[in-house]
């Protein structure tokens, strides 16, 4: 089946790219790894008039992690690179699996992170850990760059904060300190080429056993990945026993508005939201 | 207006120059263009696997890839892998040890083996089944598959010792 037809352009600086995407504002598309371009319009969900590809453009594929600043992971940086990085598992093994259990080997060799929240799923695997962890979207307009925070990103299906003639260029997630521990996990009926029928991420901070910060993020439970800081607070300034986290993923059955589909009923979604907002938090426990 | 582009690249080792409409998927450029029909049509929507080739070593499905985009690229496919008529231990291997029956996924599962092969030398059978997640096979059930990458693995291992 042939594509619709477009013209394919590169460019060879973001400014470049970002006027680009300004000119052709609404007809044009920008392209990273195309695994989630190429099916939908192949589908004609979208049929740009123009595609814009990043791949030209130096430095953009970086994976780097500092101390204070975090772990920033560049706008063509591949889930692959993602999933096999010995830096990303030290340091943040949560993003690492992330990574991993998206798609196939295959598509994780051409999709990046970046693309995968630009797409704006309410199931892409990438955004609870990002939600949970409190990530910062680097963005780059024809006027200069500013710094959209994640959970301020999502604005619906496929529809982000992005504005005409923006281009993501990083995510940044901040560094888990000693006393901080993060998870995702992922449900979905098969171990590859599945979407989530839900996923889950948390991340928690313990201070002499007590529970001083808490985020719970849930995926494929609402118009866009969710924070549901209502589960949150019933961990912060608690221990964590289990009658502490059963509460918890109460609330965070409570936190999402899930619909029924292919993959699942709404109230089966809610009730797997609690199974797993528990796990995630035992997930946490296990690594301090 | 009929978007075209002019790319340059690798195929199987050869230099290739090409005239490409811009919505031309690496896929069909192989198949029709070239004639390289040893990659296979499946699903069109990165799903099956059958189109798998490698791009810079590493597994990726053509049909989600634009031939635009791979210039300036190395691309090897099923029909870059023996050399002189003598087929490659994996290849052998499958053969060997029924690793097929209809063959239509083959191809582009002794691809992702291949790229597998190349990086781990010394896989688990977990990190073989992990390698051919994105490779759907509906006759066989996995197990030949498994075995003639186990196989393949022990042998070029042997042959290296």
């Amino acid at each position: 089946m042939v594509l619709p037809q477009f013209e394919y352009m590169t460019a060879s600086t973001l400014e470049e790219a970002c006027r680009l995407l300004l000119e052709h504002d609404g007809k044009a598309k920008v392209m990273a790894g195309a695994t989630d371009l190429i099916p939908p319009m192949r589908d004609k969900v979208f049929t740009p008039e123009y595609i814009i590809d990043l791949k030209q453009i130096p430095g953009l594929d970086e994976l780097t992690y500092d101390e204070e600043e975090g772990l920033k992971i560049g706008a063509l940086t591949t889930l692959r690179t993602l999933e096999k990085s010995e830096l990303v598992q030290a340091k943040n093994p949560a993003v690492s699996y992330a990574a991993k259990v998206i798609a196939s080997t295959q598509i994780r060799a051409k999709g990046t992170l970046v693309g995968n929240i630009c797409n704006s799923s309410p199931s892409n695997d990438s955004a609870p850990n990002l939600l949970a962890q409190g990530a910062k979207v680097n963005v780059q307009g024809v006027d200069g760059t500013r710094v959209i925070p994640i959970e301020e990103f999502f604005l619906g299906v496929r529809k982000t904060a992005l504005k005409p003639g923006e281009i993501v260029t990083s995510v940044v997630i901040p560094p888990l300190k000693d006393n901080e521990k993060a998870a995702y996990l992922k449900f979905a009926v098969r171990k590859a080429m599945d979407l989530a029928i839900i996923g889950v991420a948390a991340k928690i901070k313990l201070e002499n056993g007590i529970c001083t910060d808490a985020k719970i993020a849930l995926g494929a439970v609402a118009i866009t990945p969710i924070l549901a800081p209502k589960a949150a607070e019933v961990l912060i300034g608690k221990e964590l026993t289990d009658e502490v986290i059963e509460e918890a993923a109460q609330a965070a059955m409570d936190s999402c508005s899930p619909i029924s589909d292919i993959r699942a009923s709404k109230e089966y979604r809610k009730a797997m939201i609690g199974v797993y907002t528990k796990r995630a938090i035992k997930q946490c426990l296990e690594q301090f | 207006m009929m978007h075209k582009s002019v790319i340059s690249l690798t195929i199987n080792g050869d230099s290739v120059d090409a005239i490409v409409k811009d919505n031309l998927t690496l896929l069909d450029f192989l198949r029709d263009q070239l004639g390289l029909t040893g990659t296979k049509k499946g699903c069109e929507q990165g799903e099956c696997g059958a189109c798998t080739v490698l791009l810079d070593g590493l597994p990726v499905n053509s049909c989600c890839t634009l031939a635009v985009e791979c210039s300036g690229r190395e691309v090897v496919t099923i029909e870059g892998l023996a050399r002189e008529g003598e087929l490659t231990p994996l290849q052998r291997q499958f053969i060997d040890k029924w690793a097929l029956q209809c063959g239509y996924c083959t191809p582009g599962m002794i691809m992702s083996a291949t790229a597998l092969l190349n990086h781990n030398p010394h896989p688990t059978e977990l990190e073989i089944r992990e390698a051919i997640e994105g490779n759907l096979c509906r006759c066989t059930g996995y197990a030949k598959i498994v075995e003639a990458i186990q196989a393949a693995a022990a042998e070029m291992n042997w042959e290296e010792a």
